[in-house]
């Protein structure tokens, strides 16, 4: 502690305390409770709670944003049924369930490279600085870089593939087929940072005479992982996938940038699906129906992870 | 761990191709770098030149940073935006958090739910009415209405609160009966004592405020307001096939926070791994 409160000693002081604490305490106490957390509270509910409750109202209604407060129809559940047979829509949707993958795939990277920075290697400090450049880096300029990597002609990734063997290397960004993994790869890319800092956070709470112990009965290296590190990191890991899952239905930067959807709608996640239908073809209720469905969607996940957060992990 | 500890060459290989594996993984900052400082003809040329053959780097960032779109604008942008945008973000989150973890009143409990509840709303569920909001009262395409909207974050009051539940209350009682009132007790007691903890929140507010794209993309139209992301955006797709300067203007962009992060290092994972929070 830095420093001490002044403490005065006079009896006034005491007396006025000692008479506070009978009556008035209570509602001096919400008083001031209520001063301390007051400018949050006006803050979330202007910019949160009113538009939340607005996104969900707005999702019943057919409104373009240049008509004014007049135009404004209520269609009941016809944006919904819109939606659900909307060939774009529903490709969005099966994107999004796609880039799930990515999740995985970077837990199982970041929870290799923790074991190995945490346990294994002299200059643990430069480790965590590298692999966490790009959680820190201005995604826009990362995005840029990424692009120009993947040039189709070109580019440095290709000339590479092609003095390796492969005449015809993938298109990357530009081909259907892989631009959501292109998009999945540089996700990856950008992830590992912030999982591996997790993990090794996780890997340090770990008792160490668990490991002695298992040094006293012989046990080797892999052993040691699939026995004590792995099942002692559930907690860790079952919290990334959550975070990672959620993060997956905001994704919107990286395809902001390179992509904007396309090729032929092979990118189009939700939030980038909301943001064209909102602000490129300023069909505001039909964007609601869609920011609807996302909030139900981590809502739901959110529930899910409280239902299995006690069976599952193991503490 | 003792210092005298000898030289173990298990240990010794498995940093050899680690470091090698993590130049690889920073390979894409290195040829940003690289290029940068390349002259346009050379961008492309294969095998990759990891030094330049021909230096350009002042012509790269002069352009950058005087020409068409001068970064400096840009950049003074961003720090006025993150630099109040933080202030305010972390006075709000610890009175808030002080708030809610050492004034003992009823209705706390549940406004704290509340506040809790609506973490779970993802940001961009609620653009579509904020946008409407922003447009009918103003704030619309200025940096204040980007700084409030970033500033009521209640990621922070979470954060902060947690550090605030480590106070005693025996601290806080023993003022009160001095007859401090809960201001005081917080600016003079509670404040110092979670110092570190607010510091470390502000860094990490700072770089997401730095980095943010999604909110000056929706809430800002003035090329002049803009902040480092949009304006590397527009910055690229009017260099168009000008690599070299891109790559100047990515680095630049990055430099910064690059920077703020080597300093803040240990706060930043720290606060990172303690919060588990995700920007």
């Amino acid at each position: 502690m830095t420093r001490q409160a002044a403490i005065p000693e006079s009896g006034a002081q005491v007396r006025t305390a000692a008479r506070r604490s009978g009556g008035s305490l209570g509602r001096g106490e919400t008083l001031a409770g209520l001063l301390f957390v007051s400018p949050m509270l006006v803050g979330v509910f202007v910019l949160v709670l009113v538009p939340i409750v607005a996104t969900l109202a707005l999702s019943f209604a057919d409104w373009n944003f240049v008509q004014g407060w007049n135009g404004i129809k209520w269609i009941g559940f016809d944006n919904f049924h819109k939606l659900f047979q909307d060939s774009l829509f529903i490709r969005t949707i099966r994107n999004n369930l796609l880039f799930l993958l990515a999740v995985p795939v970077y837990m199982i990277v970041s929870m290799a490279l923790a074991v190995l920075i945490d346990r294994y290697v002299y200059l643990k400090g430069y480790f965590k600085v590298a692999y966490f450049m790009p959680y820190i880096s201005n995604i826009v300029a990362v995005a840029v870089v990424w692009q120009v990597l993947f040039q189709p002609s070109y580019g440095p990734i290709n000339e590479v593939l092609k003095t390796i063997g492969f005449s015809h290397p993938p298109k990357w960004l530009a081909d259907p087929h892989y631009a959501l993994a292109s998009i999945m790869m540089i996700t990856v890319w950008i992830s590992i940072g912030f999982n591996l800092i997790i993990y090794i956070a996780g890997l340090q709470s770990i008792p160490r005479d668990l490991y002695e112990a298992a040094d006293i009965d012989g046990a080797n290296a892999w052993t040691k992982f699939a026995r004590i590190t792995f099942p002692m990191l559930s907690p860790t890991s079952f919290f990334l996938l959550v975070t990672g899952i959620i993060s997956t239905f905001k994704v919107f930067d990286v395809i902001a940038v390179t992509t904007q959807g396309g090729p032929i709608g092979s990118t189009s996640l939700m939030v980038w699906y909301l943001y064209d239908q909102a602000f490129t073809n300023l069909k505001i209720g039909y964007a609601s129906s869609v920011a609807a469905v996302l909030f139900l969607f981590v809502l739901l996940i959110t529930f899910a992870q409280w239902g299995i957060q006690k069976k599952w992990v193991n503490y | 761990m003792p210092l005298t500890r000898r030289f173990d060459w298990r240990r010794g290989l498995v940093t050899a191709i680690m470091l090698a594996l993590s130049v690889l993984f920073l390979l894409p900052f290195i040829w940003m770098l690289v290029t940068s400082f390349k002259a346009e003809s050379d961008v492309f040329v294969y095998p990759i030149q990891w030094i330049p053959r021909h230096w350009h780097a002042i012509e790269n960032y002069k352009e950058v940073w005087n020409g068409k779109y001068p970064f400096y604008r840009y950049y003074w942008n961003s720090i006025k935006v993150s630099v109040v945008t933080t202030l305010i973000s972390a006075t709000v989150s610890s009175l808030a958090a002080y708030g809610f973890s050492k004034v003992r009143f009823k209705a706390g409990k549940w406004l704290f739910m509340i506040v809790l509840a609506t973490y779970m709303i993802p940001s961009q569920a609620i653009l579509v009415p904020q946008f409407i909001l922003y447009r009918n009262i103003g704030l619309f395409d200025s940096h204040l209405g980007l700084i409030i909207l970033s500033s009521f974050s209640v990621l922070g009051t979470f954060m902060l609160r947690q550090f605030f539940m480590g106070v005693s209350q025996d601290y806080i009682e023993s003022a009160k009966i001095d007859g401090a009132g809960h201001f005081r007790i917080f600016r003079s007691i509670g404040l110092p004592l979670v110092k570190p903890a607010v510091a470390t929140y502000a860094i990490l507010r700072f770089i997401w405020t730095w980095n943010d794209y999604q909110n000056p993309l929706i809430f800002l139209r003035t090329d002049k307001l803009f902040t480092l992301p949009l304006a590397m955006q527009k910055f690229t797709s009017v260099s168009g096939e000008f690599y070299s300067l891109i790559m100047a203007a990515a680095v630049s962009a990055i430099l910064p926070l690059f920077i703020v992060f080597v300093i803040g290092q240990k706060s930043v994972i720290e606060g990172i791994a303690l919060g588990g929070v995700k920007g």
